[in-house]
């Protein structure tokens, strides 16, 4: 019996940390469904019940269902039969069924198409106790932001033809945007969408690397303009599969094997359009991608978790020298970084997507509220307001998606190899799960845009003020006198990344990205660092146990608050240096990789 | 064609966490001491209910017997897609055997139109398995017990595998039946969400009356019968009310229920504390397991 929503107490911890209320208002809008809907929730405390009744469900499927399956979806992977059809391995096909049954895949859809209508922070959460029990089964569960894409910009016939399905589990949903010579770069989409006679739109074109490609619903990047290229000559459709949708092909990866990625040919589909022509990619992938993109993150952070488990276990059973490998101070520090830098990007990723919330309710209430368009001064002073806030957050979201997106990435990345080295020679064998989580982990920072994409997109956040804006608002909340040195720490780390900015402005666009890294690294630790100082001062009041200690006591416990002040310190103090590193190297203006690149790197080797 | 389905559910205590610290010296279990939960094969036989549904249609009224306490399991079986609930709850059916229990819900179930009655093979506190073959009995219907596979259900005949313990028989008869299910039958689904949204609220006249109570401490009966009144039609309304039978609405026999219903004695009750302290390292090698094998026939643990 294994709960994995009840046995993680840093998710628990959170969930009661963060301010859910707020969230569930928003989201709920004022609790207006509640009359309208028997399942909506008629107040904040309500809707955080619901919450933890469908986390603990999910968690539960996730301990005692997924998780055991996960090894023979690993080994047994996907099958394109000569029909053209795909056979999904037994344990994907069997997760699938559970998931629909538990009504959790129409997760964030509004109440009228049967969704659940639950904030993307609380999706941000399932996210993580799925993919810790499978990686490769997130990749359907975790495709809800296409069902949601279709609710933000279709027509209301679309949504009233699909979303149902979707909140039923009935169908799956695949974004098909990846083309053979258009990865990172959507901009060249090829796929061409042309108009019947009769002014219906047909598909005609080839797609690759597609995510769950044999899905029932697939939404679709092409190129309706023909005379104009760029990203303004793309819209998105919709279609189902059929004679003119062939799979051609499945992908041989190294992992996520339980995931199909196929190669689609699309011989004159038909199809609907969403929404307007030529917002295809610059509105809607773009929306798309962002939700996307922390569900990577999400994932991420499940993947990390699993193996971290596995090592931590590891490294208290396994003796060598006499002792508990966990007693020697090189594997000592290996299992606590992994286990700080799990915490770091969990505060981080949640963090997010609680922003996210805020940001999409503050544009539905720009949105909708005619009243605020009144002509009275009080009116207007709170449509200002209200216009502020939903600026404010929207660039808040803007800079911290791709953060998350990217940190939590490159730390499952590093956590699940140092749990293959915690267990040594058994983590390279497939005895183990820790290798087939390190291979799960090496897309999550590639795909939904590689981490120097990510940067790319979090960096100008960086330079133009946003992040020292969000910096300078963590700033001001209330902390312990606990913390208060940390946060003195933090301020010259700030200083630091204030200085740098002018410099690399200064240089250029090219410099910039060039050290988009170390500014982006620089803005993530210390954004982590005043949220766990954060976290180090909260008012929930919790116990968790502590391991046995070197003399043999164990049975202990201690407050969650003390327990996050420690690690706001050691994450704080350690990452100090490692900032003010960084910020050197940005102002040493070294500019070799774009002058010295062809004298050191030499011609291209010969075959 | 859809079926009707009746699902004979059980809160039983935990008793995979039975520790020293739960036990009374007579070697009995305090039941107090552990959590209470759905007995773990009824929840197998609710699932082989929800399949039947999923697949021919129908509805699914669960029942249980017990304290008020055990409407917690029937809001877990409506969270699972069970369509209607019943408490069957009356202080009058303390200390019934598996005789009186049967003969009580036997009496609850005939108030009821059925196809199928399903039953988990046995409950964790009593291990009796008896239950569901003595309530078979008692409805005159034919019984199927220890089903691991439904194979198919066609107009008015099913056919069901059962577990005969060193194979498997299968078995064809016609409706109305009763099964009792083992646990290698399915996996049980979890808790829906939307059912979770909704059913959380469902409650039984004893836990509104409870609540009403709780809320207005002064208010006298007269009072108190009002507002339940009121707040039972309110939940009614909405689905939200599980009914609550006592042993005069199921117009039972008093002499067949609780005590006097109950021929069963119990000879003796043997107090197992286990001593042994030690525990002892096996090697994992073939040495270390033949070591073993030696130790434990030369102790007659195994012959």
């Amino acid at each position: 019996m294994a709960n994995f929503f009840r046995d993680n107490s840093d998710i628990e911890f959170l969930f009661r940390h963060i301010d859910l209320g707020s969230v569930a208002e928003a989201c709920e809008e004022g609790f207006r469904f509640a009359d309208e809907f028997e399942h909506a929730p008629g107040n904040a405390q309500e809707a955080i019940v619901n919450y933890e009744m469908v986390l603990d469900s999910l968690g539960r499927l996730s301990g005692d269902f997924i998780a055991p399956r996960a090894e023979d979806v690993d080994r047994q992977g996907n099958t394109l039969n000569e029909d053209g059809s795909v056979t999904r391995a037994k344990g994907i096909v069997e997760a699938l069924e559970k998931l629909g049954q538990a009504e959790v895949m129409g997760f964030t859809l509004p109440h009228r198409f049967g969704g659940l209508n639950f904030p993307s922070l609380i999706y941000t959460m399932a996210i993580e106790i799925v993919s810790r029990a499978d990686a490769a089964l997130m990749n359907i569960f975790g495709l809800q932001g296409i069902a949601e894409t279709i609710n933000a910009f279709a027509s209301e016939e679309i949504k009233q033809k699909y979303l149902p399905e979707f909140s039923e589990g009935r169908v799956t949903g695949a974004m098909v945007l990846t083309e053979p010579d258009a990865g990172s770069d959507l901009q060249a989409v090829k796929l061409r969408a042309y108009q019947d006679d009769e002014g219906n739109w047909i598909l005609h074109g080839v797609k690759r690397f597609i995510t769950n490609g044999c899905g029932e619903v697939l939404l679709v990047l092409a190129r309706s303009e023909s005379d104009r290229s760029g990203g303004l000559g793309l819209s998105l459709f919709v279609c189902v599969p059929g004679p003119t949708v062939h799979i051609r092909r499945l992908e041989d990866k190294l992992g996520i094997h339980g995931s199909p990625t196929c190669e689609i040919f699309f011989d004159d589909t038909p199809c609907e359009i969403i929404g307007e022509r030529q917002r295809g990619l610059v509105t809607y992938v773009m929306s798309l991608m962002n939700g996307a993109r922390i569900g990577i993150a999400g994932q991420s952070m499940g993947i990390a978790e699993a193996a971290y488990r596995v090592a931590r276990d590891y490294a208290s059973t396994r003796k060598q020298f006499g002792v508990a490998i966990e007693k020697l101070p090189a594997v000592r520090d290996m299992v606590i970084d992994m286990k700080i830098a799990i915490e770091g990007g969990r505060t981080l990723l949640y963090e997010t997507s609680r922003v996210v919330d805020m940001e999409i309710a503050y544009a539905r209430q720009l949105g909708g509220d005619s009243r605020l368009r009144g002509n009275d001064s009080e009116d207007k002073a709170k449509a200002k307001k209200l216009k502020q806030n939903s600026r404010k957050y929207k660039r808040f979201a803007a800079v911290l998606t791709p953060m998350s997106k990217y940190y939590c990435s490159e730390m499952c990345n590093s956590v699940t190899y140092d749990s293959i080295q915690v267990l040594g020679g058994s983590g390279f064998m497939r005895d183990y799960p820790v290798e087939r989580h390190a291979r799960d982990a090496r897309i999550t920072t590639i795909y939904e845009g590689t981490s120097q994409l990510q940067v790319i997109a979090a960096v100008r956040g960086v330079c133009s003020g946003t992040a020292e804006k969000f910096l300078a608002e963590l700033a001001e909340l209330d902390y312990d006198d606990e913390v208060k040195d940390l946060l003195d720490t933090l301020g010259e780390g700030r200083e630091l990344l204030k200085n740098a900015i002018p410099f690399v402005k200064e240089q250029g666009n090219d410099y910039m990205d060039l050290y988009g890294r170390a500014l982006v690294d620089i803005a993530v630790d210390l954004i982590n660092g005043y949220l766990l100082c954060g976290q180090a001062s909260t008012k929930v009041d919790m116990q968790v146990p502590v391991a046995e200690n070197a003399a043999g006591e164990n049975g202990r416990t201690v407050s969650m608050k003390e327990r996050k002040a420690m690690v706001a310190r050691r994450y704080v103090t350690k990452n100090a240096p490692k900032i003010a590193a960084l910020a050197k190297l940005i102002a040493a203006g070294d500019k070799s990789t774009f002058s010295k690149y062809e004298a050191i790197i030499g011609p291209v080797p010969a075959e | 064609m859809a079926y009707k389905c009746v699902v004979l559910i059980k809160q039983v205590p935990d008793t995979k966490r039975v520790t020293g610290d739960v036990m009374n010296d007579d070697g009995t279990v305090k039941r107090s001491a552990l959590p209470a939960i759905f007995n773990p094969e009824d929840l197998n036989a609710l699932e082989t209910a929800l399949e039947i549904k999923d697949r021919f249609g129908g509805h699914i009224t669960v029942i249980t017997m017990g304290l008020p306490g055990a409407a917690a399991i029937l809001r877990e079986s409506l969270y699972r897609g069970a369509d209607d609930a019943i408490l069957v709850t009356d202080r009058r059916c303390a200390a019934s055997d598996t005789l009186a229990t049967s003969y009580i819900l036997s009496c609850a179930v005939k108030k009821l139109d059925y196809d199928i009655v399903l039953c988990g093979r046995q409950a964790i506190d009593g291990d009796t398995a008896q239950v569901g073959p003595q309530l078979a009995e008692k409805l005159g219907i034919t019984q199927i017990t220890y089903v691991e596979q439904l194979i198919e259900l066609s107009s008015k005949t099913i056919t069901a595998q059962r577990n005969i313990g060193n194979g498997w028989q299968q078995v064809k008869a016609e409706l109305p039946v009763l099964l009792t299910v083992v646990g290698d039958a399915n996996e049980p689904r979890v808790a829906a969400a939307r059912k979770m949204m909704k059913y959380k609220k469902a409650s039984t006249p004893i836990e509104v009356s409870e609540q009403i109570k709780a809320e207005n401490p002064k208010a006298d009966e007269a009072e108190i019968a009002e507002l339940l009144e009121l707040r039972a039609k309110a939940l009614e309304e909405k689905g939200l009310l599980i009914k609550q039978w006592d042993l005069d609405s199921l117009e039972a026999d008093l002499a067949w229920c609780g005590m006097s219903g109950s021929p069963t004695k119990v000879h003796r009750i043997q107090s197992v504390v286990l001593a042994a302290k030690e525990s002892k390292d096996i090697h994992p090698t073939p040495d270390g397991i033949a070591d073993m094998i030696h130790e434990l026939i030369e102790e007659k643990t195994i012959a």
